[in-house]
């Protein structure tokens, strides 16, 4: 039994505007899982979908199911998801700007019913995983720098422990080195903590480069999936999604055409 | 000289109360985005509701303050779940009216219940002894308001700092969205933010009623309240204490100095005088949203 299964599930914003349409994908204990697509394909409902976050703006889950830790979770407020171990870091570095970095990280463990020290000691586990987060601790959010609020919100996403962490494109405007330095920490965190990792992302190298298992979107549905060893030899996503041709060249903008003709098979 | 001081001693204790009550709209507001114009009934309703306690039904002052807190509490649970809650999602202009109709109602159902009558609380609770503080003469009982009202605005003040709730409650005011993928309640912050507005309203309809007596006109208090939030900048709990207290000096001082000029009735206008001056030339108040901007 994987630990998150959605199953063929339907989802409707609005009551009109059909956004995913039969997406089922699986998540098992331990594992990095990337969620890959282009924009618009559906990926953030996907997670919002899953967190119950989709209810604070007019979507709905209309068909199939969500099954985490073996509980159908789709319908269930957010703040029980979050109370049953699955939290969701938001896209776009969504930092408490008002909040210090450390009132952030205390608001992030609200469902967490625990002393002030073991409050103090998950901080401090935090801060050994961002030592800059420490240097900045009484700093108001607003003002940390890109690459330190991305920390902070994956600091925060680690002081609720949950079972699964879904990250939201956390490479999103950051510099290549920052990049690496925040996917290393994802590794990290799976391999230490043992947490399972659900990642949406547009960086397809560096997603799949640390998954075990991929999964590629495309309007709403998912088109392909695989061992991210297989993804990564596989023809169509070395031409759409690693931008390279069979050569290992880039290729020609003449083959663009090709694009939309070879894509047709995906959807 | 001395006569200035006068004034500013005694706008200070007025400005304190003022400061209280803009703090719990101020809340109100951050957290729900609700601007909430029965705020002055919540203090009519707090002052009659103790001064009933303690002069009709002789309960210990203690329990009677205690009481009443207990009482604003729950009335704004209530308030808000039955009234407010159903609104969520609603365009803002219906949840004004409805707290305008809100308003409208308390008054009236005070008015019904207690008459309209001035009441005073007998026997006095605070005597209205003077104190010389320096050249300053302060009578007693503006000594315990100004200390009770800064006792309420420090003990929230903590609460928001240091507290778990206090930091979550914060935080839903800042992204609410964010704040529900955390787990934190929207509705519970929602509820908990109109009970302490209507806790501090409350208790500073006490305060003022042991100064001035009670009657329906506490309610035009709560309006003062207005330009002390507006001043302030309305999303800035401290700016409201700030503005608050400012007001109080202001009217104080302007009503002093220009009754004689204008015949009566200044201290009554002037901080809605200051409150369009404010709007004209710094419309977001002293201390008002402003948004971080990183460079």
């Amino acid at each position: 039994m994987p630990l998150l299964s959605v199953n063929n599930i339907e989802v409707i914003y609005d009551d009109v505007i059909l956004v995913l349409k039969g997406l089922s994908l699986e998540v098992s204990q331990g594992q990095i899982v990337a969620v890959l697509g282009a924009n618009g394909a559906g990926k953030t409902t996907t997670l919002k979908a899953i967190s119950g976050l989709l209810k604070t703006e007019e979507g709905e889950v209309t068909d199939g199911s969500i099954i985490f830790d073996e509980v159908r979770i789709n319908g269930l407020e957010p703040e029980k998801i979050v109370r049953m171990g699955v939290f969701q870091v938001m896209e776009g570095r969504r930092v408490f700007e008002d909040l210090t970095a450390k009132e952030n990280l205390i608001a992030a463990a609200h469902t967490q019913r625990c002393s002030r020290r073991e409050l103090e000691e998950r901080i401090e586990v935090v801060y050994s995983y961002f030592p800059r987060l420490k240097e900045r601790e009484s700093g108001l959010a607003g003002y940390l720098s890109g690459g330190e609020q991305q920390m902070l919100v994956i600091g925060r996403g680690m002081m609720a422990k949950p079972k699964l962490m879904m990250l939201d494109e956390p490479s999103l405007g950051l510099s290549p080195l920052l990049v690496s330095e925040i996917f290393e920490i994802i590794v990290k965190l799976n391999k230490e903590l043992g947490t399972t990792i659900l990642l949406v992302e547009q960086n397809a190298r560096m997603a799949l480069n640390i998954a075990h298992h991929g999964y590629i979107m495309e309007n709403g549905k998912i088109v392909l999936d695989d061992t991210t060893e297989k993804l990564k030899n596989n023809e169509d996503v070395k031409r759409f999604y690693l931008g390279m041709t069979d050569m290992g060249t880039k290729r020609s903008y003449r083959d663009v055409k090709h694009y939309k003709r070879r894509k047709r098979w995906l959807t | 000289m001395q006569d200035f001081l006068q004034l500013i001693v005694t706008g200070l204790v007025i400005g304190s109360v003022y400061a209280l009550v803009a703090m719990g709209f101020a809340l109100i507001y951050k957290s729900t985005s609700i601007i909430n114009f029965a705020q002055g009934e919540f203090v009519l309703v707090g002052g009659y509701v103790c001064w009933w306690l303690y002069t009709s039904l002789h309960v210990p002052i203690i329990w009677a303050f205690l009481l009443t807190m207990v009482i604003a509490v729950f009335m704004g649970l209530i308030l808000e779940r039955l009234m407010l809650r159903p609104m969520i999602g609603e365009p803002i202009i219906s949840v004004i009216m409805i707290t305008i109709a809100l308003a409208m109602v308390l008054k009236s159902m005070v008015t019904i219940l207690w008459g309209t009558m001035i009441e005073v609380f007998t026997p006095p609770i605070f005597s209205q002894q003077a104190i010389h503080l320096g050249p300053v003469l302060v009578s007693e009982v503006y000594l315990w308001t100004f200390g009770f009202a800064f006792l309420f605005l420090g003990v929230f003040a903590a609460f928001f700092k240091f507290t778990r709730v206090g930091i979550s409650m914060r935080a839903v005011a800042d992204d609410q969205q964010v704040a529900q993928s955390m787990g934190i309640s929207v509705k519970r912050v929602f509820a908990i933010s109109w009970s302490i507005g209507a806790l501090v309203s409350a208790v500073g309809g006490i305060l003022v009623g042991n100064i001035n007596g009670i009657n329906i006109a506490l309610a035009d208090f709560g309006l003062k309240v207005f330009p002390a939030v507006i001043l302030g900048g309305l999303e800035s709990i401290a700016g409201a204490i700030i503005g608050g207290l400012t007001i109080g000096v202001l009217e104080n001082i302007m009503g002093s100095y220009l009754d004689i000029y204008l015949g009566g009735g200044v201290k009554e206008i002037a901080p809605f005088i200051v409150l369009i001056m404010i709007l004209m030339i710094k419309p977001y108040g002293l201390f008002g949203i402003k948004e971080i901007e990183r460079v």
